[in-house]
Order: structure tokens, then sequence, then C-alpha cells
């Protein structure tokens, strides 16, 4: 295993001689002052896929070693929330959900927006709380936050076996009218459109907070308002025109729980443009997550 | 000739000074709002001229120009004083900061071991954190299942090893961290003061590991304030002071010149008078009847003599000092009486009785101490001086061992049959 010249441009190369006559070539790493702005060390990152899965291994084994529930805490807290919401939202408030059986519907919204939610805000802690370690050694920076989100991904897919557990009781001896289609195979895709917006949010942000502490606290609040703005609590049928519509739109997230309603339920809006919408700023937010983050992990450790 | 696999050209550091930006968003704002409307900028601490980022003054160099080339297979040692520039290249070679000028060239795998056990978590096993600690260290699972058996046994935790490392002495930590980071199999190793810690015997095992490690054919590049250490491990040393390369060659001569080249020798100021908000250190000297030069006699007393300035009353504080022979053994370490002092200048004194240190030269590290725990400032090599030995009692004029050399008093009788 050796460090690629990844850092290597080709002008640098061709132009400079070492006093031996030898090539820049020949050398394995060349730290230097400035990078290329797209040089995101994606090689080494791959090279430190063990790092990654270890760090995941950790993130689950940490979490629940001497806690009785263990693991069942991944899926309790998607249920509770649920629960919740459909005796607030939809026995006392009385809120549209679609014709659908309440318990699956503020599931579904629930998972999705929990994984989104906890991937951004996890991430977008990475230069603050790994300070201790990115000071003592070096590996590639966004190692911490992609094993985050792989480690979320994980939880992620215990929840949703849950909620097909559901879909099953609902489906099966309840006799709901929900019906599952070809699109509940968009599944991994929506998944990964998702965790692009939250790695490349969280990533933006956690490089932004290395100046401004502020945004921290902001992000907190953002993210839990922002569940309001999407269809976690209410279909977007029930979203008649007029500006709200709009907003509600605006957030990416929105048109990923609507596909996915569509896909497992039958209800909620299979909107193409929609997607190609979410997936547009999921991946934009990434590339531009990864470029700023790269130009700071150089530095960062002089600020922070 | 052998191979260049560090080469390290003119690469300079610079830190600003002070708060490093606005801390807040808010502050940003009113700095911008400031621009906007002509003002000055209002963040700007008072008494900083304006200008970009508070102008140049503000800037130091941590490193400056600093090049020098490691061949492979060799031992180098870097040393100096503490604000030399040690961390700073460390940390450049390390990944962990980026150069502000100048560049670096690595051939092979370079692994830097700052800290031992980076990246230990608690909860896990000794087992986990071996992978987890020797994949941050850079190697990939397959490297470390194939050593794992030797890191578990060079690092004596058999016993425990499948046992949350919470539970685990911190003694058992250093030497489970250290026996990972023995095991790495780069072609580099930058090696931090991790041999400050452990026990003895697990001290001479790293030293031992360490020079198994450069046999085989790799490089080390070590810095260490333990001179002695140095001595044994490193064929070469780089002397940084101030930032820049001071010297290049021999580790003894090198660190011959570190150690003699005392910034003050007899007398040193630190402070062109009292001033500031903070205590501080003004001036200090070594006082003895026949000091001639920069040498000393063993048969007088000697006194170090230190002033310090205090601008706040009622501040409890002491000096602190340490006196190193010319190996970087610390002789000594003493400190002066702790009790609240009014505002105004003050002087300690503090007398090394006559006969008690060994023929060789010395430096003196001074300490102003807040509070009993809180160092003001640490001021290392701030004054230097020999001891000369007088006439010999006996007739033998071998070099005299010892770290110290009192007079003790003896008694020898006869005993009967």
């Amino acid at each position: 295993m050796h460090y690629r010249s990844v850092t290597l441009r080709p002008r640098q190369a061709s132009s400079r001689l070492t006093e031996d006559g030898r090539l820049d070539q020949e050398w394995d790493l060349i730290i230097r002052p400035e990078t290329g702005l797209f040089e995101l060390h994606l090689a080494d990152l791959w090279r430190y896929r063990d790092l990654i899965l270890l760090f995941v291994h950790r993130d689950f084994v940490a979490q629940f070693k001497q806690t009785i529930l263990g693991p069942a805490w991944f899926v309790l807290q998607p249920l509770l929330t649920a629960l919740t919401f459909t005796v607030v939202f939809g026995n006392i408030a009385r809120l549209d959900t679609a014709g659908m059986p309440k318990m699956l519907f503020y599931l579904s919204g629930n998972i999705l927006w929990l994984y989104v939610a906890t991937c951004l805000m996890s991430t977008s802690d990475t230069f603050r709380s790994n300070a201790p370690l990115f000071g003592k050694v070096y590996f590639p920076r966004l190692a911490v936050p992609v094993a985050v989100v792989l480690s979320q991904t994980v939880r992620f897919f215990l929840q949703f076996a849950v909620f097909l557990a559901f879909w099953i009781i609902y489906a099966g001896p309840l006799k709901a009218p929900v019906r599952m289609n070809r699109a509940a195979l968009l599944l991994p895709a929506l998944v990964l459109v998702l965790a692009a917006l939250a790695l490349g949010g969280g990533i933006i942000i956690s490089a932004a907070t290395t100046k401004y502490r502020d945004l921290q606290h902001l992000v907190q609040l953002t993210v839990q308002l922002a569940m309001y703005t999407t269809t976690v609590i209410y279909p977007l049928s029930a979203m008649h025109g007029g500006k709200s519509r709009y907003i509600i739109l605006a957030n990416p997230v929105t048109p990923i729980i609507e596909a996915f309603r569509y896909g497992f339920l039958g209800t909620g809006a299979l909107s193409w443009p929609h997607l190609a919408y979410s997936t547009l700023v999921g991946f934009g937010l990434l590339v531009g997550g990864a470029v700023l983050f790269s130009r700071l992990e150089r530095t960062f450790m002089d600020t922070v | 000739m052998s191979d260049v696999v560090i080469r390290v050209e003119a690469v300079s550091k610079t830190y600003r000074l002070g708060q490093i930006g606005a801390t807040t968003l808010r502050e940003d704002f009113s700095r911008l709002w400031a621009r906007w409307h002509g003002r000055a900028d209002p963040t700007r601490p008072v008494g900083v001229l304006d200008g970009a980022g508070g102008g140049p003054a503000a800037n130091i160099w941590a490193l400056k120009d600093v090049a020098f080339e490691v061949r492979q297979g060799e031992a180098l040692a870097i040393i100096g004083s503490n604000g030399a520039g040690k961390s700073t290249l460390l940390k450049i070679l390390s990944r962990i900061t980026a150069p502000t000028a100048g560049c670096v060239f690595v051939k092979g795998r370079i692994a830097s071991l700052l800290e031992v056990g980076t990246g230990f978590h608690g909860e896990l096993t000794g087992r986990e954190n071996i992978f987890l600690n020797g994949a941050v260290l850079g190697m990939s699972r397959a490297e470390i299942a194939r050593t794992l058996d030797e890191i578990i046994a060079f690092s004596g935790c058999q016993r425990f090893i499948d046992t949350p490392v919470k539970r685990y002495s911190s003694g058992m930590v250093v030497r489970l961290g250290f026996a990972v980071a023995a095991h790495l199999d780069a072609e580099i190793l930058v090696v931090d003061e991790v041999l400050a810690v452990g026990d003895a015997e697990f001290q001479r095992k790293c030293l031992g590991k360490m020079r198994d490690v450069t046999s085989h054919g790799r490089t080390v590049l070590f810095v260490s304030h333990n001179m002695a250490a140095v001595e044994s491990l490193c064929p070469r040393a780089i002397l940084l002071g101030g930032g820049a390369k001071k010297d290049d060659g021999p580790a003894g001569s090198v660190i011959a010149r570190y150690l003699g080249a005392a910034d003050g020798a007899l007398e040193a100021t630190f402070a062109p008078g009292p001033g500031g908000a903070e205590p501080h250190f003004l001036a200090a000297r070594i006082v003895s009847r026949s000091a001639d030069g920069r040498s000393v006699k063993m048969g007088d007393p000697v006194d170090v003599v230190v002033d310090y300035w205090n601008p706040v009353p009622r501040t409890t504080l002491h000096v602190n000092m340490l006196l190193y022979a010319d190996d970087g053994y610390c002789v000594l370490n003493t400190y002066s009486d702790v009790a609240e002092r009014g505002s105004g200048r003050h002087r300690a004194t503090c007398r090394i009785p006559a006969d008690l240190l060994n023929a060789r030269s010395y430096s003196v590290r001074l300490l102003l101490v807040r509070d009993v725990s809180h160092a003001l400032s640490d001021l290392e090599r701030v004054l230097a001086f020999s001891v000369q030995e007088g006439e010999r009692p006996i007739r033998w004029f071998g070099p005299w061992p010892g770290a110290v050399r009192p007079r003790l008093e003896w008694s020898t009788v006869t005993l009967p049959d």
C-alpha cells in the first residue's frame, strides 16, 4: 500500500527535475502549500476503506455497550415518533393522510427524515468533534463523515425492515388499501440521493463551523424546523397550490418522501422532474462540499 | 549513494498571532458593515494598525526556509528548544497541516506517531482497538491481522485483550498503543516524544524496537528532548531554533552545540522593565564568588538570582528551576517558596551549595508559576554555566562519573580480628 502521487499535477511534473536529474514522478507523495480545486484524494479514501468500516463498527459498538435494549433503540426511535404523530397529528389534529393507515404514513416519512437529519447533524460536527484525532494523525478526513453516513444507512435499513413489517400487517390481516408498485424499486436510488444531500450539506456546514461556531446552533434549529417543510406529517396532495406548496417542493427531501410513499403505499406523487431536482441538489452539494472540505482539511488544524 | 527518501525544500509556515479571524458570524458581519460604510473595523484589537488581517506584525514564522534531505535507512533526530519549530515540522511531514510555502517530497509510505493510541475508543476491546488504531495509522485490515499476534505479545496485554480498553491502566493503554505503532510497516517513521511515556522497562523495549527498525533499512525521524535517547538512536541530528535550521550533522556535535548554545550564559535579560498585565520574568543571572567567563568553581556555592515582575496584587507566584546537564539529563528540579506576592518587582534566589554538582556544563530552565500549577512562562536554557573542579584530594585524574558530586562523610574503622 503506497500513497500514490495523487497530488502530482502534470504541469509540475514535466517541468521539474530534481538535482539528480530524476523526475518528480519518483516521489510517492508531495506535500505542498496549494492544491488544485478538484484534488479530492478519492483514491486515498478508497485506500483507507478498512478504516471507514472500522469507524462504522466503532459507532455501533460504542453506542450500545452497556445499554439494555442495545440495537432495539434503532427502531424504537422512529416507532415512538410515528406513534406520537399518529396520536397528535392524526387523531387529535385530524390531519389528512391521503387515506393511508396513519401509522404507515407517519412511519414512512419519519424513517426517511430521521435518516437525512441524523446524517446531516452528525456530519456537520466532523471537524470540531474530531479535532484531537485530526491533530495527531493523517488519514483522508472525508473518512469520518463517510463512515457516519454509512452507519446511518445501516440503521436506516433496520428501520426500513420495521416499516416493512408494519406494511405486511396492514396489507395482510388489516386489509388496508396499501399497494406496492414498481416505484418501490427506486429505494436504493432514493437513499443514495438522501445520503448525498445529507453528506454534502453536512460537510459544507462542518467546514463553515470551523470558522463560525454559531452555525452549530443554527443547524440544530433549522433541521428541527425543516421537517415541517417536507411531507413527513401531511401529504403533498393536501397542499392545494399557494406559496406553501412551492416552499415544500423546494425542500429536496420532499420528492424523495413522496416517491417512497408512492412506491410502497400507492399514494403520494412520483414526479420525475422533482426527483431530478433533488438529485441535482444532492450531488451539487456533495461535489461542492467535497471541494470545500478538501481545501479546509489542509489548514483547519491552525484555526480550530 | 543511498536514496533520498525525504526532501524538504524551503518549507515555511506562518501562524497569525492572537485571535484568528472573527469567531462569530456577527463579528464578520459587523466588519463587513463597517467596511461598506468606510469606518474602521470594530473587531480589530485596540492598538493594531489597520490593514489586512492586522498587518504583517501579527504573523509569526513557525518555520522559515527549512531544507534538508533524509536518505533511506537513516535515523535522523530533530532537536531544539520549545518553540523552535519541531512540532510544526512534524505536523507538516505528517500532513496534519499544510506548509505556507515550500514543498516536501516523500518516497515510500510515511507513518507518523505523534501520540500513542491515537483513536483508541474506551468501549472497544484491546483487540478491536488494535485494528482501529492500526487503520488510523494507515494499515489495512489484512496487514494488521497478519501481525496481530506479534502486537499482542509485544504489548504484554494478552490476558486483557478482549476487555474494553476503558478498564485498562494507563500504562497498559500506552503499551498497547506503542505495540501497534511498532509494527507499522511504513518505510518512513516519524516519531515524536512517545518514549517519554511508559515505565523504564517498556522504554528500553521501545528503544530496542526503534533500533531494530532502522537496522532493517527503514527511515526514522525522531523528535525528542531526551538527548541520551537521541544520541543512542540517531547518528545524525538537525538543530532547529526560532523556526530555522541552525545545524545539521553528526548527532554528537549537534547536541553539543544545542546544549552549549545557551542564549544567555551567566546573565540574561528577558524584558526591558516592569510592565504588562501578566507577571513575567525580568532577568536572571548566576552569581558565584569565583565566576569566571562561564565557569564556576566546584568548591563555591552558586546563586541563581531571578527577578520577576508582578502587576497584580495578591497573586500566588513561585519560581521553578530545572537544571540540565550537557547530555540533556535533568539533574534537579527545585522551586521557590510559594506565597502570595504583592505587586512590584521580586527577586528569588536559589543557592546551589558548594560541592554538589559534578564537573560538567549545565543549563538552567526557569518557570514562573501562578497558583501552584499554572506556568506563565517557561524559558529553556536561559542560563548556562560549567562547573570546574578544583584540586582533587586524590591522585587520580580520570573522568569523575556521577550525576552529582557531593562531599559525603566517610568513616573507616579497623575491625578487631
